[in-house]
């Protein structure tokens, strides 16, 4: 059909959200008219246009590693589940991952311990300011996602948490080499302060979008329709979707 | 030089770069200052925590005054208004040949004689009321060009040096400062530099008078009551 005026034409394009977003119509979690969504779309677009490459971030010597690495938000879940959890080393612990997957499977921490495993040292940089330096060590993304065999429309991974925090990410930031499940930090078992028993690290995005104390993992096709639509906790927040930057 | 009250003081480019950079930077700060307080300490390196040597120390956190969320989308969104300020004043600034010949020293303005003349007005607060008036004065280009060249990209590259994204392909980005807490603590001193430049900048208009320069910043003519003069 090409009955398309360039009055409908206009308005669409404003509707849209205005100069700002011409072009940026792929910008996951919807920007809902606001000026300020359009700014995080500008910056994930640009930045995922003129940035293509999924170069590896950088990775340091193991005597790099800080001494003390903060550990802010929640540090000791307030669930009885997971404490009882913790008491037997989290042996009852399941990942599930369900969605838009061939092979739905509830992995548990042994069996995520199965896959080839990968320990980065990286530099944690805290949206707040502050920036450490840890081990992680477990398995990539990738590696689960091939194991359940994603479907053709799946195109975001969606994670909860123990604590109530859920997020949302592409599959460029998923699929990336250094992006974990990780059960290890710094040579041990990972801390509870740091999520325990597994956490994620999302290390071309800041820190807060390494969430802790995972709990399940679904593929989905689009990322706008959960709960209040804002894509993940920290955008209920007033943050962007995007913590690339 | 023979210059008429017609003739454009600021071009349009030069005029639209400064508002829109002004106005960004009216936002950029207050919202620069939000996110300092969510962690208002300042390092040298790549890591840095509460406890850590620092920098400098502005006490107590004040992340339950403001949002994080908001002030950072704010600052990102004045940010790429300053981005296209940047654009559009190097595109046209050099393509014109308004950078070269209006904003760097011409050669009699770099006579010791002249220098000592200007400084000697400075001290005592003279500035120039005619013809001379229509060109930038040495200190003036200095001042810009401190602005320009070094202060506003080091805030630029400094800013981009904390997205963890982009430094993933450009690790020189962070290793040039030595370390993320190092171009996180150059932000905040480039912008403290740009905020000093802005008071000492309103202070000069306020002096020289206030209609007589924002005039010609507006609508590009200078001023009419130098018409006429030798």
């Amino acid at each position: 059909m090409t009955l398309i005026s360039r009055r409908q034409l206009v308005l669409g394009a404003s509707a849209s959200s205005g100069l700002l977003l011409a072009g940026c119509d792929a910008y996951p979690p919807g920007t809902r008219g606001s000026l300020l969504e359009a700014t995080d779309a500008f910056t994930y677009r640009t930045q995922r246009a003129l940035l293509p490459q999924q170069t590896l971030v950088r990775e340091f010597d193991r005597d790099a590693i800080s001494k003390h690495f903060p550990a802010i938000n929640t540090v000791n879940p307030e669930s009885e589940a997971y404490h009882r959890s913790r008491a037997i080393s989290f042996a009852d612990y399941r990942l599930p991952v369900t969605g838009l997957v061939e092979r739905p499977t509830a992995f548990s921490l042994s069996d995520l311990k199965r896959f080839p495993s990968r320990t980065q040292v990286t530099l944690h940089s805290c949206v707040d300011g502050w920036s450490a330096i840890g081990e992680w060590t477990g398995v990539q993304i990738s590696r689960i996602l091939a194991a359940v065999g994603m479907k053709s429309e799946a195109r975001y991974l969606l994670f909860t948490a123990v604590d109530g925090w859920w997020d949302t990410f592409d599959l460029t930031d998923a699929l990336h080499p250094q992006s974990l499940i990780t059960y290890g930090m710094n040579g041990g078992p990972l801390p509870m302060q740091h999520g325990a028993p597994v956490r994620l690290r999302m290390e071309r995005q800041l820190g807060w979008k390494s969430i802790k104390y995972v709990t399940s993992l679904r593929l989905v096709d689009r990322i706008d329709n959960f709960k209040d639509g804002f894509a993940g906790s920290p955008q209920s927040h007033g943050y962007g979707w995007f913590g690339g930057i | 030089m023979s210059v008429g009250a017609s003739s454009l003081r600021h071009p349009w480019y030069v005029r639209t770069a400064h508002w829109v950079a002004a106005s960004s930077i009216m936002a950029l700060i207050p919202s620069g200052i939000v996110i300092l307080g969510y962690h208002p300490e300042l390092y040298w390196g790549e890591t840095g925590f509460f406890g850590d040597p620092y920098f400098l120390s502005f006490g107590k956190r004040s992340h339950e005054m403001f949002s994080m969320g908001g002030a950072r989308q704010v600052h990102f969104l004045a940010a790429w208004f300053l981005v296209g300020a940047a654009v559009l004043y190097f595109l046209w600034g050099f393509s014109t040949g308004y950078i070269r010949t209006r904003l760097f020293p011409t050669s009699d303005q770099l006579e010791v004689s002249h220098i000592k003349q200007l400084a000697a007005d400075h001290f005592a607060l003279k500035h120039d009321e005619a013809d001379a008036a229509l060109r930038y004065n040495l200190f003036q280009k200095i001042a810009y060009m401190l602005v320009i060249f070094v202060i506003a990209p080091v805030i630029v590259f400094t800013g981009l040096a904390m997205s963890p994204n982009l430094t993933a392909e450009y690790p020189g980005l962070i290793e040039f400062w030595g370390g993320r807490q190092t171009a996180r603590t150059m932000h905040f001193l480039a912008a403290s530099a740009l905020f000093a430049f802005l008071v000492i900048h309103l202070w000069q208009i306020w002096l020289v008078g206030v209609k007589k320069l924002v005039g010609p910043m507006l609508t590009g003519r200078a001023p009419s009551r130098v018409e006429g003069e030798p």
